[in-house]
């Protein structure tokens, strides 16, 4: 029996260019380069690892975004995955996380899977939770943040490091797995890989096609509203000194000034 | 008045500074019934009263500590089901915003995550949220269904408001779910003695820059100088140096302390995400271009193993 991997790979605004709101409140993409997000890079990873040691695996990447999000999902597929799913549809703009869950959910189910893989948050959203949703949606185990993570007889290991604690988890298949960016380097794509992943087969799906209606996603569908969004002002210029070998105690008259000693 | 029910989050029976500030914050949008599992879960009583909880709901069962985060939720929805509160407070921890994610899908609410202050509405609670590594302050709202809002550590400073606290014992049927995800084993940090790096009032931290694992000695005793919880950019816990439970950044933990001390670490957009609202921050760096000093309030340029030390010598005589 073929292992069914679907990793979820979130398109999102390069965190190192200027980053903005547009109008309607939501991500302005038009001002900022797009890529997949680093955090998923990480789930591709663990994803080939496993499918590596199973007899024989499928990986499908899946993303829930816009037209460019392709690119995210083509760098995935040039690192190794061996197909893609792109849902896509003009009413997911402005869709909240409990939507985007759904999303997900549906085209996880309609692709078929046994385990599915997420990063451990996305670079810009940064809640941490949609993978946690997926399982409640899903109804299968959340075995999720793992810094390690393994496969075997239909059983998935981990080890999360919490604050207070580093937990051993175990579930059976179907589940939910995340994994952090301690999990292990993720691999660049060979020029082998990216030249394959021309290839390999990219299916586009609308709402239609999962059977959700307009109304349940998009800003008008959404669990949650933004209602303003302002440019944190600039910090005002600071003193900079220059150590002269009274640096450390120029600090500390700082520090005294400001009465942390 | 209309009930909040908080999420408490407690080391066998001890309660952290996070779930005292939302209980602070609780107060402003209705009255704290506070929700303690697990171990310990009646020890919190008195400290959750203290601080304006009207009711303490708390269940324990081996299930707690032996599945993973399900049967909290479970829980929760106990408690939510009892209360019909008007909002849900959890602490953003990763667990718990796990929960509170749970929690929202299952009583047809949205959620809103990481926020960092939090005020009564027209149209309920509003959130205070920060955006892209806190270039943005945004306010937020769920539109739908009864509000579920974590909040980060050290939003708020925690005030004392005696009320109740009557123990009341929380009747949790598990669901089905509940055990498929086994804790298997779970090995307990072990503690440095130093702040929490999410609560403390300072935080000093040490980037690539230390160079070296037994230097992060010299970034310890000026922590310890200041009573300071010690942190890490990722290149310093990648290099082994230094725990990755101390990195602070994007992928690490978000502090938000009075006092930042960056020692050796350039400020790349990933380290800003995790310190940029910290109210006062210092750095010392060898590199005058480092993009840090556009942050700073006092920076000093210079090498830290010259800098650091006198300032750790000036920080103890002071003190004296
Ligand atoms: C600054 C900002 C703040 C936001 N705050 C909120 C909020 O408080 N409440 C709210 O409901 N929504 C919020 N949103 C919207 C929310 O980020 C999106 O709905 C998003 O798609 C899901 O949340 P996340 O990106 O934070 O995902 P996370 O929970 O951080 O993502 C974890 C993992 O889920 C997978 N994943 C996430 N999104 C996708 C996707 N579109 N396609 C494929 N895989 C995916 C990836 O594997 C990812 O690593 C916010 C968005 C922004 C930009
Ligand atoms: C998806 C993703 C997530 C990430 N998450 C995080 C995160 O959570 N936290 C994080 O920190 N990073 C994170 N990073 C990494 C981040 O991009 C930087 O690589 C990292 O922050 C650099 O760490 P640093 O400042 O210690 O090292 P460097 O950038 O190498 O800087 C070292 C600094 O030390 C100075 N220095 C050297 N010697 C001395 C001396 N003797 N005295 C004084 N100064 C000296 C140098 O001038 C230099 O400025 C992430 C990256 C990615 C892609």
């Amino acid at each position: 029996m073929s292992l069914r991997i679907v990793v979820c790979v979130k398109y999102v605004p390069d965190a190192t260019g200027d980053r903005h709101f547009a109008d309607d409140l939501t991500l302005d993409r038009d001002d900022v380069d797009g890529l997949l997000s680093e955090l998923d890079e990480y789930a591709v990873e663990q994803a080939l690892q496993i499918a590596d040691e199973a007899d024989d695996a499928e990986i499908t990447v899946l993303t829930v975004g816009p037209e460019d999000a392709k690119d995210a999902l083509r760098k995935a597929l040039s690192m190794g995955a061996d197909k893609a799913v792109h849902v896509e549809d003009d009413d997911l703009h402005g869709t909240d996380v409990i939507g985007t869950s759904l999303v997900l959910a549906k085209a996880i189910e309609k692709t078929g899977y046994d385990l599915v893989i997420c990063g451990m948050a996305s670079t810009d959203g940064v809640m941490g939770v949609l993978p946690a949703l997926l399982s409640e949606r899903l109804g299968v185990p959340q075995v999720t943040l793992l810094s390690e993570v393994s496969v075997e007889d239909g059983t998935v290991k981990g080890r999360r490091d919490g604050d207070s604690a580093s937990e051993q988890l175990e579930a059976s298949l179907p589940a939910v797995v995340s994994v952090t960016d301690q999990s292990g380097e993720a691999r660049y794509p060979s020029f082998k890989g990216i030249m394959a992943a021309k290839k390999k087969p990219v299916e586009s799906l609308d709402l239609e096609d999962l059977e959700i209606e307009a109304d349940e996603v998009g800003l008008e569908g959404s669990w949650t509203a933004v209602d303003s969004a302002t440019e944190r002002p600039a910090r005002t210029a600071g003193t900079i000194v220059k150590d002269e070998g009274e640096g450390g105690r120029q600090l500390a008259e700082f520090l005294a000034g400001q009465k942390f000693i | 008045m209309a009930e909040v029910l908080v999420y408490v989050d407690h080391v066998d029976g001890a309660v952290r500074k996070p779930t005292l500030e939302l209980l602070t914050l609780a107060r402003r949008i209705g009255e704290p019934v506070a929700v303690a599992l697990g171990n310990g879960a009646a020890d919190t009583a008195a400290a959750l009263a203290e601080h304006g909880a009207v009711k303490v709901l708390t269940a324990d069962a081996p299930e707690f500590a032996d599945y993973l985060v399900v049967p909290k939720v479970d829980a929760l929805q106990a408690a939510f089901d009892a209360v019909s509160p008007a909002a849900v407070l959890l602490p953003s921890s990763a667990e718990a915003k796990e929960i509170g994610a749970r929690l929202a899908l299952r009583i047809g609410s949205g959620i809103i995550t990481d926020a960092v202050d939090l005020e009564a509405g027209d149209q309920g609670p509003v959130a205070t949220q920060s955006a892209f590594a806190a270039s943005y302050t945004t306010k937020s709202r769920v539109s739908k269904g009864t509000p579920v809002i974590t909040v980060k550590p050290n939003s708020v400073a925690v005030e004392a408001a005696p009320a109740a606290g009557a123990v009341e014992a929380l009747d949790v049927s598990f669901s089905e779910k509940a055990t498929g995800t086994k804790v298997l084993s779970r090995t307990p940090r072990e503690s440095t003695g130093r702040p929490e790096l999410t609560e403390a009032a300072i935080v000093v931290a040490g980037g690539r820059g230390v160079n070296g694992a037994e230097n992060f000695a010299v970034i310890e005793a000026l922590a310890d100088s200041l009573g300071a919880a010690v942190g890490a950019s990722r290149a310093a816990v990648d290099a082994g140096w230094y725990p990755h439970t101390s990195q602070v950044g994007q992928t690490g933990k978000s502090v938000s302390p009075q006092l930042y001390i960056a020692s050796g670490i350039s400020g790349a957009i990933q380290h800003r995400a995790g310190m940029q609202t910290s109210k006062t921050i210092v750095a010392i760096n060898k590199d005058a271009e480092a993009p840090i000093f556009e942050l700073v309030d006092y920076g000093v340029v210079g090498d830290l193993f010259a800098v650091v030390p006198q300032l750790t010598d000036e920080v103890k005589s002071r003190k004296g």
